[in-house]
């Protein structure tokens, strides 16, 4: 059934049924009109790259690849390395990602598999309204309520209890890559949790009742049939968050504390790319620092890009998949 | 080994019980006034019968006319599904499978079930998903005891030659028929009492119906099967008894024969003559 309909997509697609001319002029410009937007979006892809590229140039030239392994930024001597900013954001992010992939996982599994019908529907609806809260208001609520918070007790007990382990040594400063991670966490979880949950619903009953039926529990049956039918489907929706994580802005520069060094302690000061160029833009003065900062963004572009072809390619498997089992 | 003892322990008290019951099968399934709904719609009215041990009983009807939930109830599954109820009895040798202390997973375990659709598990290997069921009893720990009853499953199955050699592969990758086999000797694996298939044929071509049909004429040997379907030859070919269900009730309920040649009920007579259904 399914193949007999994706058999006649094509010929209705075409749409070369009409025969009288007016409707193949209609028809036509249609066609063009529409062609017209699908190239602008590509052209708009790839003006920005050349865009990005020919403002960082004064960057590229002077520094090389050794931009991406350098670690210092230095206006006045216009000596600029992206390391640290790279290494926060990647810190950062995974920061969130560990914060917010059990509990998304969780929230998806009871909101598709054990919550009853009247409260999975509300509960989704406002998981994924946090998902439109502006992300400046969620850096001021972090800043003025969560850093404090993260201070005392939150980094305080994780100095005194884990302070063995290099990552939770050194003053609890509240601002820094744990708080940034956990706001980043806060911001991906519903779109992790919204994406999971619909991946999972779309598992087929069929296969929850086969393993009911050959005397599975509850949660045997999760673990054992819906979890690995929609593993890459996971996958696409922790990438999807991780994408988001990367590129987040307001929220993360509200909270990182904004200082250009690598260091293991999670409870210090750094920054992201997103951050640094946030809050240097507007007074950035000469081609090379300009282009530095330009050039940042290129390297946050081409990460994200990366990641999203990666989620992209994997809930695309995913999708090949349920196909061939029909 | 432990599959082995189970078995064992198995077959001697039903050939005890055989050897008690005055004729030489006895009544496995009791269903006692069993109804059940989805929502507020009745899919079966107040049904009473008895199941054989070590045959295969034929449940036929036009569509829609409950046989799937009937024996959906049989195995605890209907209450799965959204807004299933179920009311009466059904006694599993003389136990009550819907009294309060039952365990839906523990009779899940006793009453396998083929499901219409093959439902292999597509992430598993073809091993592995024979092994699916067992391994949730974590009865057979033991690697070697778990290719054993893969093998013996497989072949009861009759899927053993064609697939020894791909054992690694996603189940996927097998055919319909081989697909709905594959399904059959994942329900066997757990070695059950009883075996429910909904419909195991609709979805499948000719050739493979009728090796699933010699599959139930083999296995009916060990197992007590229960087949749900619309195909009345099928049931005339395979089943010893024929219950022929109406809009919820069961209609006429005896030997397949007398059912399909000296149907007592006019309505049975116009179903399998073909005047509705």
């Amino acid at each position: 059934m399914q193949n007999s309909k994706t058999m006649q997509a094509p010929s209705h697609k075409r749409g070369n049924s009409g025969t009288s001319g007016a409707r193949r002029l209609g028809d036509r410009i249609f066609f063009n009109a529409t062609l017209i937007f699908a190239l602008l979006i590509v052209a708009i892809l790839i003006g920005l790259l050349i865009v990005l590229n020919m403002d960082a140039m004064p960057a590229i030239n002077k520094f090389g690849l050794a931009f991406l392994t350098d670690s210092s930024w230095d206006p006045v001597k216009e000596v600029f390395g992206a390391l640290p900013a790279i290494y926060g954001t990647l810190l950062s992010s995974i920061i969130g990602l560990v914060i917010a992939v059990p509990v998304s996982l969780g929230a998806a599994i009871f909101l598709a598999e054990l919550a009853p019908r009247w409260l999975s529907r509300p509960g989704s609806f406002l998981i994924e309204m946090l998902a439109a809260i502006p992300s400046v208001i969620i850096g001021l609520w972090g800043l003025f309520v969560m850093v404090p918070v993260i201070r005392n007790p939150v980094e305080s007990w994780l100095g005194s209890t884990l302070g063995f382990l290099p990552l939770f040594q050194g003053p609890p400063f509240g601002v820094g890559f744990l708080a940034a991670g956990v706001i980043l966490a806060i911001m991906i979880i519903p779109i992790i949790t919204a994406v999971s949950r619909e991946v999972m619903e779309a598992v087929p009953d069929t296969q929850r009742e086969a393993m009911l039926a050959l005397g599975a529990t509850r949660w045997e049956m999760i673990q054992k049939a819906v979890l690995p039918y929609c593993r890459s489907g996971l996958t696409g929706a922790i990438i999807l968050g991780l994408g988001r994580a990367l590129g987040e802005t307001m929220a993360v520069t509200m909270v990182i504390g904004n200082s250009y060094a690598i260091t293991e302690s999670l409870f210090s000061p750094g920054v992201t790319i997103a951050s640094k160029i946030a809050s240097e833009f507007s007074e950035a003065s000469g081609d090379v620092y300009i282009g530095s900062l330009v050039e940042l963004a290129l390297v946050l572009f081409v990460i994200t890009l990366l990641v999203n072809i990666i989620a992209r390619l994997l809930v695309w498997r995913m999708t090949t998949v349920k196909a061939v089992i029909g | 080994m432990v599959h082995e003892a189970v078995n064992q322990a198995d077959k001697e008290s039903r050939s005890e019980a055989v050897a008690a019951a005055p004729v030489h099968v006895r009544n496995i399934l009791e269903v006692k006034n069993l109804s059940a709904w989805y929502g507020n719609m009745m899919a079966v009215n107040n049904l009473t019968m008895s199941i054989h041990s070590r045959s295969i009983t034929a449940i036929i009807g036009p569509s829609g006319c409950g046989k799937s939930t009937f024996i959906r109830c049989l195995n605890r599954m209907h209450e799965v599904s959204d807004g299933g109820r179920v009311e009466g009895k059904v006694l599993l040798d003389g136990k009550d499978l819907y009294a309060r202390d039952v365990d839906p997973v523990e009779i899940r375990r006793r009453i396998g079930m083929v499901f219409q659709k093959p439902s292999v598990f597509p992430t598993m290997s073809i091993f592995d998903n024979v092994a699916s069921g067992i391994s949730l009893t974590r009865l057979w720990s033991r690697k070697r005891d778990l290719q054993d009853v893969v093998e013996r499953s497989l072949k009861k199955a009759a899927l053993w030659e064609e697939v020894k050699d791909k054992l690694n592969q996603s189940g996927g990758s097998l055919s319909g028929g081989q697909q709905q086999r594959l399904c059959i000797a994942r329900a066997i694996a757990i070695a059950p009492e009883i075996i429910l298939m909904d419909e195991p044929c609709s979805a499948l071509d000719p050739i493979s119906t009728l090796k699933i049909e010699e599959l139930m004429l083999e296995i009916k040997k060990d197992y007590t099967v229960i087949i749900v379907t619309h195909n009345m030859q099928q049931a005339a070919r395979v089943s010893d008894r024929t219950g022929f269900m109406l809009l919820g009730e069961l209609i006429e309920y005896a030997p397949t024969k007398e059912v399909f040649t000296v149907p007592k009920d006019k309505r049975t007579e116009d179903y399998i003559t073909g005047r509705f259904g």
